[in-house]
């Protein structure tokens, strides 16, 4: 089922001291979401991403704006007639039902025609079930249950009325690291058994990179960039999606640009080829003109001739490859800058400065005010 | 770490000295009596040892009287009084607002002296020569003969005795129902919305099986109350509450001790023996049922 926000906007009125004053937590949303895939929205928390999702289930009205299923417009529909599966960020299971009653509920709730008999019931508590493989654990309780098996029974309960939209608030908060791999494979291989077109927030943008189909960045109840992944991890739209997306995260400089060469520091780090100068006023221009250059830590190559250098901290190793730790007077995102290279490449641990040439399209140009990105062809 | 210290006994010393001279020797002392015919505080003598005392316990038409009022008490009262209480904290709990304020308003019984509160009842219900009474005045709007709830027919002075005590009872119950509903997890009901559940297969399905601890707990704390009622029949029947034929079990035992027919500590040893027997088997069946079928968190 295709979902769509057509400018949507959901505000709250103030509270307390704020009071009269309203809080916009989704800002004029408009996008479509494509049929069958699986789709992260992101984003730092108060973002308005569980806003989002709370509108899209129906237990928040949008202020403005129409939320479609398909062809269907659902903003007037309340929640348990719009077909949609929701998993809790805390699971939401009745503590005092089995496993299986749990998953049989939604059903039971079904009337009429539409109600299964008895047996249909079991039988489609038993596929759900099988689905996330919990079908051994029917007979228990949920306080018997591993965080991780809650989650399953969660997503079966979600799953046995075959939702159109599948929603899962922070599926993954709630479990240690190494479940959290697990179960977010898990996710996906779920999505792609039944092709239930489902939607889940996180803050966490590697959870949501290694999942999704698609990612929407949101920032302040705005939707920053919208895109496959790596898309958005190679080319983001702002600064803020640049800093939001990867581990460890990109490394932001001031620069400036003189005659067609990008400068951190006093070092010419990048230089325009005459045929691929960009058409940006920027790089015309014969005088200093102040920009934001953020270099992701894969960004960074060990040149002993390399243009630029920085005073060398420390190399962390972590297996297949290294982290070079160094300062640099020009970095504002982080007290130093950090470089991620293959582990045959480090620099000699005893050299006070380390020399680097940086792979262009790991190169960003932002706008030094707005944080806009500047599209520029080396 | 050393096990079986007596060190823990040395702790507990105190509350256990006190606890065994406030409550397990008067316990057993009046366990005693219960047995003791014709025991005599002041001379502490008796005559001899048997279930003489019960046996007179149970003949006396005054202590039958009280059983009947009590049980009849006990059986309308706490299911009435949980029901409605109940009823009200849902209610209480669905309002957006001023439900602070009806709190409030819900809980000022408690706090208000109960003997004041019988005497406004009995202004209420009573019929003088001079005056029908406010309550006759509204029944008679209704077509309804005026009634004296006080001094009038059994019916009438059953439904006032019980009418007052739900009224006593239900702040205590609202404040621990709604605190109750305040802890059930929000989330569960939006989980219960999505999938489409009806309102009335939240409350029975997710909210009533939730708050069930809660809800047992006022039934086995109500039924111990019931049985013990005194003070409320004399708010509203006075002192004299055979003649009123509204006495209860507790009202005859401290009127076997210091009543007009006062001065029978035997007897009422048995009567209060009789209804920490009763309240014991009650108590033990509710705690039976409620670990069959409340939840536990």
């Amino acid at each position: 089922m295709k979902v769509v926000f057509d400018h949507v906007t959901k505000k709250f009125p103030g509270r307390g001291k704020a009071k009269g004053t309203e809080v916009i937590a989704v800002d004029d949303f408009s996008f479509e979401i494509p049929d069958g895939k699986l789709i992260g929205l992101l984003g730092p928390s108060g973002c308005g991403k569980s806003t989002a999702l709370n509108l899209l289930c129906g237990l928040l009205a949008p202020t403005e704006g129409r939320i479609l299923f398909g062809e269907e417009d659902v903003t007037d529909i309340p929640p348990e007639k719009r077909g949609v599966g929701m998993v809790f960020q805390n699971y939401a299971l009745y503590p005092h039902l089995t496993v299986e009653q749990n998953i049989l509920f939604p059903l039971q709730n079904l009337k009429g025609a539409e109600r299964p008999t008895k047996e249909e019931m079991l039988a489609k508590a038993r596929e759900a079930a099988a689905l996330v493989q919990i079908d051994s654990l029917m007979d228990r309780r949920p306080s018997e249950l591993s965080g991780g098996q809650q989650q399953r029974v969660a997503i079966a309960r979600a799953l046995v009325k075959l939702p159109r939209v599948l929603l899962l608030d922070e599926p993954l908060s709630n479990l240690d690291a190494r479940l959290r791999l697990q179960t977010r494979e898990e996710i996906r291989r779920i999505q792609l058994a039944t092709g239930v077109t489902t939607i889940f927030v996180t803050h966490d943008q590697e959870e949501a990179m290694s999942i999704s189909d698609l990612i929407v960045v949101m920032k302040d109840g705005k939707v920053q960039q919208i895109g496959k992944p790596q898309e958005v991890y190679d080319d983001p739209s702002n600064l803020f999606v640049a800093q939001f997306l990867g581990t460890p995260p990109i490394n932001v400089f001031q620069g400036r640009i003189e005659n067609g060469r990008l400068l951190i520091g006093d070092e010419a780090v990048l230089t325009w080829s005459q045929a691929a100068q960009p058409d940006d006023q920027h790089t015309d221009a014969a005088a200093a003109i102040p920009i934001t250059v953020a270099v992701r830590p894969e960004g960074f190559i060990v040149d002993s001739d390399g243009p630029f250098s920085c005073a060398l901290r420390s190399v962390e190793v972590m297996g297949r490859d290294v982290s070079v730790v160094c300062a640099h007077p020009a970095l504002t995102s982080a007290p130093l800058v950090r470089a991620v290279i293959d582990a045959d490449e480090q620099p000699a641990r005893d050299d006070e400065t380390v020399h680097f040439s940086l792979k262009p399209h790991k190169v960003l140009l932002f706008d030094a005010q707005t944080g806009d990105r500047l599209r520029t062809g080396w | 770490m050393e096990h079986r210290s007596p060190k823990g006994f040395l702790y507990l010393l105190p509350a256990a000295l006190f606890l065994g001279v406030f409550l397990i020797y008067p316990l057993v002392d009046v366990f005693v009596y219960s047995f003791e015919e014709s025991y005599n505080f002041a001379s502490q003598t008796w005559r001899g040892i048997g279930l003489y005392n019960y046996r007179h316990v149970l003949r006396d038409p005054y202590f039958i009287q009280a059983l009947k009022n009590t049980l009849l008490l006990v059986g309308i009262t706490v299911p009435v009084s949980t029901g409605f209480a109940l009823l009200l904290s849902v209610a209480l709990f669905s309002l957006p607002r001023f439900r602070e304020l009806f709190q409030t308003i819900f809980f000022l019984p408690y706090v208000t002296n109960t003997l004041a509160v019988g005497l406004v009842f009995m202004i209420l219900f009573q019929k003088t020569p001079y005056s029908d009474g406010l309550m006759n005045l509204l029944l008679g709007l209704f077509g309804f003969t005026p009634v004296d709830f006080i001094d009038g027919p059994y019916a009438a002075k059953m439904f006032v005795l019980s009418f007052y005590t739900i009224w006593i009872v239900l702040p205590f119950k609202i404040l621990i129902l709604t605190s109750a509903l305040a802890g059930v997890d929000e989330q569960l009901y939006k989980a219960a919305r999505i999938d489409g559940t009806s309102r009335a297969r939240i409350f029975f399905r997710i909210t009533l099986p939730m708050i069930s601890p809660m809800v047992f707990y006022l039934v086995i704390t109500g039924f111990i109350g019931a049985f013990k009622a005194y003070s409320d029949a004399v708010a509203i029947f006075g002192v004299n509450l055979n003649a009123a034929g509204m006495n209860t079990i507790v009202g005859y035992v401290y009127d076997m001790l210091y009543g007009d027919s006062g001065g029978f500590p035997s007897y009422a040893s048995a009567a209060a023996i009789l209804l920490f027997i009763i309240i014991l088997t009650i108590t033990v069946i509710n705690l039976l049922v409620g670990r069959k079928r409340a939840w536990r968190g």
